[in-house]
């Protein structure tokens, strides 16, 4: 096992690094370099030169790539362009308002999508499975940045079930603790913050998940149809089982196995739908940080960091659930 | 716990399952998998159903001209004299579908967008697949070094979720057209289509035929082209027919980050979602249905079909 996650984390190190390469050298390609992203095409050549100087663009550019990732592996990213902090400092304040939403949305999806995908399965061509393989479809057609906008539209305008923006009511004195406004309100004892920030979840955590949701209830569903197939099923069946606990456990325990792989897979789709989410509801996460820095001039050493940042959680995620295989499928042995 | 009645049944029902099937193969007169599939597909009425939405989009996009009411960049008078931030106006007659933000003809717009739509979501594929199935083949022909070096160049890529990649291809051209939006989610579905050809190829490299002709002295560049690329076709087709839905959606998805194509008189169903229609949302939602509704039918329609495509290619399913 061990073996197994530092042969993964040397593999993670060489995607990174090569990553990182790509984007570095991306970046010194763009006509006009860094430089010209920085000040903008209408900076005097002065201030053009000593911003060269000063940011060391004038050595050759092996020099600055070395520069470059010594900078990266002591976690220094720079300052951004459009606030001045350091980008490390941008991204652990947004990090998050992400994660929380990221989470929510996966709790929701997995705890649906799984009973779904499975009651859909056992009532095989029936209304249910079909109505359920009808929405799923619908639900991976759906671009969902409009499906937010129509959530809010309908929800928290004329009804005002759920409010329409932010993470929390403005003015409501809650105490930050991880950053985590749920969390924070309950270790703070500050019930109200917790309950509030919760209110504030629901749809943007729905919009996000409508996507992994679907999928998984798919996969869900066609895996526990293969495993009905098995003979040991048709085994149980002939030994008279109907004990539902241990129908659910020979069916769902191996019909878990691709639907752990796809929720893997999904997690890294949601920080891409985080993107389009956070900026339907001003959520003020990661994607809103990556919104803002495209929009306009493009702020380049926080999209580098968000891009390395994006890559190494997706990758982290997806190690997760290899080893976890291994706990839920004694069979497999991890190689 | 063995009965041997009980197994004997069981036995005696996998034979009957293996002379089930080898009858029906016998019946079927050994058809090609592909005309098997083919019949199988069009008895499939989800299959159908796909390709009808398909095909009507594709009329009205050939056709667009003919079924469209008015130019859908001109503005109109009519229209524009009424027109505020808050107020659009509706339908109208010889407007059937109101107007949009700039005093233009909405419904001529949508029809017009068929056009628009499906060319970026058929070039973006087309080029993501051609690159995708050379960089696959290579791989998959050649091996050794260069197949390590283009696999993990894919790997790079499929690190990054695929609207996060293309968001960063978008972000590093620097300033976005129309080609920058179809090449950044083409070059998305780069890798996936290399995997999937390489994969194939491999399986191939060792199987009867392509021994057969390597025998027979066939020369390596016509093994690879005339005896095993056919074979990778069928699935390059279905996951091309897969990834147009996605290649719309990411389209939008750019768009409606501020990332689209500038171009303010192109008719798009993603733009003028992305751009216009959650713009005015609270003014007109109908700016957003419209264009909503047209690429989720595009998209399920392909959906439909790619889905039906790959369960009918699929030899499991095969009687």
């Amino acid at each position: 096992m061990l073996r197994v996650v530092s042969r993964r984390l040397v593999q993670l190190a060489i995607t990174l690094f090569a990553l990182m390469t790509l984007v570095f050298f991306w970046l010194r390609s763009l006509p006009g370099g860094p430089v010209d992203a920085l000040l903008g095409e209408r900076a005097t050549p002065q201030t053009r030169e000593l911003l060269t100087k000063a940011l060391g663009y004038d050595q050759p550019i092996w020099v600055q790539y070395g520069r470059f990732l010594k900078n990266v592996l002591t976690g220094n990213f720079g300052n951004s362009i459009r606030t001045g902090e350091p980008v490390i400092d941008v991204i652990s304040r947004s990090f998050p308002a992400t994660a929380e939403l990221a989470i929510a949305a996966i709790i929701l999806a997995v705890g649906l999508g799984v009973p779904l995908g499975y009651v859909a399965a056992r009532h095989r061509g029936r209304v249910l499975d079909n109505a359920t393989i009808i929405v799923t479809l619908i639900g991976i057609s759906v671009p969902i940045f409009f499906l937010g906008y129509l959530l809010k539209g309908w929800l928290t305008q004329g009804v005002h079930l759920f409010p329409p923006s932010g993470r929390i009511t403005t003015g409501l004195d809650n105490t930050e603790v991880t950053g985590f406004f749920v969390l924070d309100g309950l270790l703070t004892r500050e019930f109200d913050a917790s309950a509030d920030a919760l209110w504030h979840l629901v749809l943007p955590a729905v919009t996000l998940a409508t996507i992994p949701l679907a999928i998984i209830i798919r996969i869900t569903r066609a895996s526990v149809l293969d495993v009905l197939d098995e003979d040991y099923i048709r085994t149980a069946d002939a030994k008279g089982l109907r004990n539902p606990t241990v129908r659910r456990r020979h069916v769902l325990r191996n019909a878990l196995l691709p639907v752990v792989t796809i929720i893997g897979l999904q997690t890294g789709a949601l920080l891409a739908g985080a993107v389009l989410t956070e900026k339907v509801y001003n959520w003020g996460g990661l994607g809103t940080l990556i919104t803002d820095s495209i929009s306009g001039s493009r702020d380049y050493p926080v999209l580098q960091a968000l891009i390395l940042l994006a890559a190494v959680v997706f990758i982290l995620v997806n190690l997760v659930v290899d080893l976890s295989y291994a706990v839920i499928d004694p069979r497999v042995r991890v190689r | 716990m063995t009965r041997p009645g009980g197994l004997s049944t069981l036995a005696e029902h996998k034979r009957r399952r293996i002379d089930e099937l080898t009858a029906r193969t016998a019946q079927a007169g050994g058809v090609s998998l592909i005309r098997d599939a083919g019949r199988r597909l069009l008895r499939n009425p989800t299959a159908i159903v796909g390709a009808t939405i398909i095909l009507l989009f594709l009329v009205i996009a050939i056709f667009a001209p003919l079924v469209a009411p008015h130019d859908p960049v001109q503005r109109f008078p009519e229209l524009t004299q009424d027109l505020t931030v808050d107020h659009i106006p509706g339908p109208t007659a010889g407007h059937p579908l109101g107007s949009d933000p700039l005093g233009r003809d909405f419904a001529s717009r949508m029809v017009y967008g068929a056009r628009q739509t499906l060319f970026v979501g058929v070039l973006a594929t087309m080029i993501g697949l051609l690159i995708g199935v050379l960089l696959g083949a290579i791989a998959g022909a050649v091996g050794g070094w260069v197949d390590v070096l283009i696999m993990r160049f894919t790997d790079v890529m499929l690190a990054l979720p695929s609207l996060l990649l293309a968001i960063t291809l978008v972000a590093l051209a620097r300033e976005s057209t129309q080609w920058t939006v179809i090449m950044a989610v083409a070059i998305v579905n780069v890798p996936i289509f290399a995997r999937l050809l390489r994969g194939s190829m491999l399986a191939q490299r060792e199987s009867d035929h392509v021994l057969a002709a390597r025998a027979l002295g066939v020369k390596r560049r016509d093994v690879v082209t005339r005896h095993m690329l056919p074979n990778s076709l069928t699935a390059v087709i279905v996951q091309a027919t897969l990834t147009f839905a996605v290649a719309i959606l990411d389209a939008a998805a750019l768009s409606f980050l501020g990332l689209g194509d500038p171009d303010i008189n192109r008719a798009e169903w993603g733009l003028m979602l992305g751009v216009d229609g959650v713009r005015y949302f609270e003014v007109r939602p109908e700016l957003a249905y419209f264009p909503a509704l047209a690429i989720i039918l595009v998209a399920l329609g392909f959906t439909l079909l790619g889905e039906s495509m790959r369960e009918a290619l699929d030899p499991k399913n095969r009687r």
